[in-house]
């Protein structure tokens, strides 16, 4: 297991962007279209590196954002949970997925993150959030085919940097 | 670990992570949501989480500062002129009515005086920063501030703009704090309504409009009309009395035809505001006013016993009001 100083900067200076991004206000008009780039991130690092992210780092991950959010601690980490999980399950057949289904397969996952975000507050007894809390998902299905290629990019120099 | 070596995983099998392990940390997170929406003994980890959240908020809100500063730094000269010249006309009408206000506050003192009002007016007020940071779909209504314990800020304080009330304050960290805004759904504000007096409430809207209040238990035979202005009764302790609130916009009957339901927009610039003003004194409780002292000869020459018995039922029947 060659775990070099470059791949460790790469693994945890992407996630900690994600909970900048996460804060970071956009105009109005984009504040729905904010994907959620935590689980973005974790899934590429399940689907090429499985083993530096086990379900107990998704959890504490998850507790982090809770945190830095202030919302109901533990709701981030239950979903964050539940998508490594099924991301880990069909880790064998997501890999080997041309992109356009590797996309349709994450859209798919996001929008049941998306479910899970709504059960967990509709049991907090918040009130039900307009049909914008459902364009969070498409927009993080836009982004992916991208994040994908970026942070693969990055891990390829990374490689040949060290190579 | 979770994952078995590549070369044995089944291309087509579960089993490749432990149902157990989800299942304990699904668990686990239930376990810290309901902690955390029972008990509150979750905010001393947010508080000492608070070290390392602060900096994050600065750094996320380092963006959208930077492109206000650029957008100041590369406004046209007309545009700044024009600014310029709008702020000292407003500047002049504000004084103007600065001075008017001065004499009826003297005005006004002297008649307290007269009457022997202890209560007044006074308020001594925080300037403070939004911090711009976005809390997710679900505390859109919440605003940071850059002030904290340091700077002497407590759960509980109103925060108001130039236009009138804005929320109150919920959480407090060493440098910043979290507001509830007046719209937030699980907010509530006494209020009154100024042409006539009438107490009610105003709610944050159930919908999540940033820009509306609901005021849903109005007497339907009360005298609301569109337009009315809304201000804070005081009642409560929160809030100080007669802040504006807003004006009312659209009346209906609620659904249950027992009471009107109004719609009101806020004063405050909610969605606006840069800097905000956190109020620091908790305004005085409006309750019965203190009792007087009781009359009667002088305790030196009347027999203790006999006033005991005299103000002992009185006290007693004040508790039993109670």
């Amino acid at each position: 297991m060659n775990r070099s100083r470059g791949l460790n900067a790469l693994f945890w200076g992407s996630i900690a962007l994600c909970y900048v991004l996460a804060l970071a206000p956009l105009p109005t008009v984009l504040v729905p279209l904010k994907p959620f780039w935590l689980a973005l991130v974790l899934v590429y690092w399940l689907l090429e590196m499985p083993e530096r992210v086990p379900l107990g780092l998704a959890f504490t991950l998850g507790v982090v954002g809770d945190l830095v959010a202030g919302e109901l601690l533990g709701e981030q980490a239950m979903r964050l949970c539940v998508l490594c999980f099924i991301t880990l399950r069909f880790r064998s057949r997501l890999r080997f997925f041309p992109m356009w289904q590797q996309t349709m397969a994450v859209f798919g996952l996001l929008l049941n993150d998306r479910v899970v975000y709504l059960m967990v507050h509709t049991f907090a007894g918040d009130p039900a959030p307009g049909a914008d809390f459902w364009l969070a998902p498409v927009a993080g299905t836009v982004v992916w085919p991208w994040l994908f290629l970026l942070l693969d990019d990055l891990r390829a120099r990374q490689r040949a940097h060290e190579a | 670990m979770a994952i078995a070596p590549n070369s044995t995983a089944p291309l087509f099998s579960e089993g490749a992570s432990s149902t157990l392990r989800l299942i304990l940390y699904l668990a686990a997170s239930i376990a810290c949501m309901v902690a955390d929406h029972r008990g509150d003994w979750i905010e001393h980890a947010r508080h000492a989480a608070g070290v390392v959240v602060e900096p994050l908020y600065r750094i996320a809100a380092l963006p959208a500062e930077l492109a206000r500063d650029t957008r100041v730094a590369i406004a046209d000269r007309g545009a700044l002129s024009e600014q310029n010249a709008r702020l000292s006309r407003e500047l002049l009408i504000a004084q103007t009515q600065l001075r008017r206000y001065e004499g009826v506050q003297e005005q006004n003192q002297r008649l307290h005086e007269l009457l022997a009002v202890q209560q007044t007016l006074g308020l001594s007020v925080q300037l403070a920063r939004v911090v711009n940071v976005d809390l997710g779909p679900f505390r859109r209504h919440y605003l940071t501030l850059d002030v904290g314990v340091d700077n002497g800020v407590a759960v509980g304080q109103a925060v108001i703009d130039a236009h009138g009330v804005m929320g109150q304050i919920v959480e407090v960290r060493a440098r910043s704090c979290t507001v509830m805004l007046i719209t937030d759904s699980e907010h509530a504000i006494p209020v009154r309504i100024e042409r006539t007096g009438l107490r009610t409430i105003a709610r944050g809207s159930v919908t999540g409009e940033l820009d509306t209040l609901d005021l849903p238990t109005i007497p339907v035979s009360a005298d609301v009309k569109v337009g009315d202005r809304i201000v804070t009764s005081g009642l409560g302790g929160r809030f100080p009395a007669d802040f504006p609130v807003g004006v009312i916009r659209a009346i209906a009957n609620d659904p249950s035809g027992m009471f009107a339901a109004a719609k009101a927009t806020p004063d405050a610039l909610i969605d606006r505001s840069g800097e905000v003003l956190v109020l620091h004194e908790l305004a005085e409780p409006l309750g019965p006013p203190t009792l007087a002292p009781t009359f009667g000869p002088p305790t030196t020459i009347a027999d203790p016993a006999a006033i005991a018995a005299a103000t002992a039922p009185v006290a007693g029947a004040k508790r039993a009001q109670r």
